[in-house]
């Protein structure tokens, strides 16, 4: 319906809303070092409740890094250096001594859908399970709840014990997808998650994810500008490790930029 | 282009040439297949012929009489029984955790890889040197006298770096996309290797586990100074006892005693090979089974 007013109007709304939410996250001077190469100088951003938040840029512009040091994925990376303050409803993540309350807080999807060697039910689970809910009644209410939420129940409501990895690619994105809304997250972050997802599923997705902003706060890192323009309220755009700029996402691509690479990068004029 | 053009599907030289070379690799590999199989078929057909009239009840569970010239092997097979399984007992835990804690836990630093470097080497060792480290380490410094303890666990330091290397490769074929995927979740270490790792990598551990149990069965020498004895008329009652071993009794009744019958060493070896075979078997169907489970 939204839809219909265009996109502007779409965003005119969200934003009004966006603007009053507090911050679910906050960046500063974050810089991440793989041994002597700097894969990102000196970030510094804030990202409000509810919001969908894009970062758009090329290959090697530090996005993917960025996540992870959001969910202190940084320990599994052997050379990966982060410094900075990065705090998670005001919390400190860098000196977090559990960091498995933070990563369960925090849904990932990957640019490769991971179905995990498990039954469609169980990979829905395992996160409710992680938790230490046993009760199959209880964990039945989830798996429906999660697989409805992500646009797959009725693809497989007849085969939840059957594999994950059997599902198609577009399936099994969905079924990450559904696996992260199990963690029940406040922050939901997606690395390119369209790559191998063909177009009609893209945009069941985005559909998903409109309706999702309701509940959880979305980071959508994605190298489809258009993508972007569709979904994100504001968009950073990081190049090289340095994030050039940030902004009302209608506001990059209508030429309201500070910064003309912004431009070019949008337009389409470099890559 | 519209037109077609016959030439573009006729094979050129090169082509034919192509064809000709692969024909020959395909040759060559399957020749080396069969000069491999060869030797098992001839073994397994030479005891066949030679021990299988020697196989029968009597001799399969009764106690060798005449210094060995008749009667069965019982007391042999059951040491041998006793040796495999104490060995898997002291070495399939250790070696299943210490690979786990090698691939999962364990940073890639220089004492991990001088661990590695350690293990392979390990493996390397000839099993006489085993013996005699399994005779002063455990028959003598730790007074545990010849037994099947003492030869289990120089058995069991024999076989460790084949199950750790075998668990280690099981692991780490487990891609690493799904450790990632869980530990995002919140999952730690361990929940991640009891959900996700291990059931994907449990039949390649079996597999290790399958070579260590032919080894241990076939081994003589580290069982010949720590546990093993040339003929007892007892039969084991505990782990501190000695015994027969299947392997040891096969090279006295080969070697050791004059005037035997030429299908008793033959049927003897037999049965050790029958044995190794059995538990091989066993294992893996279990595996199949385990297999057909299999989740990508």
């Amino acid at each position: 319906m939204v839809e219909l007013a265009g996109p502007a109007a779409a965003t005119d709304g969200a934003l009004a809303a966006v603007a009053r939410a507090p911050n679910k996250l906050e960046v500063n001077d974050l810089t991440i070092r793989y041994g002597s190469t700097v894969a990102l100088r000196k970030v510094k951003l804030s990202i409000r409740e509810h919001e969908i938040f894009g970062i758009i840029g090329p290959a090697n512009a530090g996005k993917t890094s960025f996540l992870k040091a959001i969910n202190r994925m940084d320990v599994f990376t052997t050379g990966m250096q982060v410094d900075g303050e990065i705090r998670f409803n005001g919390l400190d993540t860098r000196h977090l001594k559990n960091v498995y309350a933070l990563r369960s807080r925090i849904g990932v999807v990957f640019p490769l859908p991971v179905g995990l060697p498990m039954t469609v039910y169980d990979n829905v689970a395992l996160s409710p399970r992680l938790r230490g809910i046993r009760e199959k009644a209880e964990l039945d209410v989830i798996v429906q709840r999660c697989l409805t939420r992500a646009a797959l129940w009725d693809e497989v409501k007849d085969r939840l014990h059957a594999l994950g990895s059997l599902l198609s690619g577009g399936q099994q994105q969905r079924l990450t997808i559904a696996r992260a809304l199990s963690q029940e997250p406040d922050l939901l972050m997606l690395d390119e998650f369209s790559i191998a997802v063909d177009p009609v599923t893209t945009m069941r997705i985005e559909d998903v994810l409109k309706d999702l902003r309701r509940e959880v706060t979305i980071i959508l890192v994605t190298n489809l500008v258009q993508q972007a323009r569709r979904l994100a309220d504001r968009t950073a755009f990081f190049l090289a490790g340095e994030c050039v700029e940030i902004g009302i996402t209608e506001d990059l691509f209508t030429g309201e930029v500070k910064d003309q690479r912004t431009r070019d990068y949008v337009e389409g004029r470099f890559g | 282009m519209t037109t077609a053009n016959p030439a573009l599907f006729q094979a050129s030289d090169l082509n034919q040439r192509n064809a000709r070379v692969q024909q020959r690799f395909r040759l060559l590999f399957g020749l080396m297949t069969l000069l491999l199989i060869t030797p098992v078929l001839l073994i397994l057909a030479t005891l066949l012929v030679k021990g299988g009239g020697a196989i029968s009840w009597e001799f399969l569970f009764t106690a060798p009489t005449d210094g060995m010239r008749s009667g069965g092997l019982f007391p042999a097979l059951l040491g041998t029984v006793w040796l495999v399984t104490v060995a898997l007992l002291l070495s399939v835990p250790i070696g299943v955790f210490a690979a786990i804690y090698l691939s999962e836990y364990a940073g890639d630093n220089w004492f991990t890889r001088i661990i590695n470097l350690a293990i392979i080497n390990l493996a390397g060792v000839p099993s006489i040197v085993h013996a005699l480290f399994g005779l002063g380490a455990f028959v003598l410094f730790f007074k545990f006298g010849t037994s099947i303890l003492a030869a289990s666990l120089t058995l069991a330091v024999m076989t460790m770096p084949v199950v750790i290397v075998a668990t280690r490769e099981s692991l780490q074929a487990v891609p690493p996309a799904f450790r990632e995927a869980c530990w995002n979740m919140g999952a730690t270490r361990w929940q991640t290797i009891r959900r996700v790792v291990l059931p994907n990598s449990i039949t390649g551990i079996l597999t290790g586990v399958i070579l260590e149990v032919s080894r241990t069965a076939g081994e003589t020498a580290p069982i010949m100074f720590t546990g093993a004895v040339f003929f007892t008329p007892f039969l084991p009652h505990s782990v501190l006892d000695q015994t027969m071993a299947l392997s040891l009794h096969l090279f006295v009744v080969a070697t050791q005693v004059p005037g035997i019958a030429e299908e008793l060493p033959f049927g003897v070896a037999l049965v050790l090979i029958g044995l190794v075979l059995t538990m091989n078997s066993v294992s893996i169907a279990f595996r199949m089974w385990l297999r057909g489970k299999k989740k990508w």
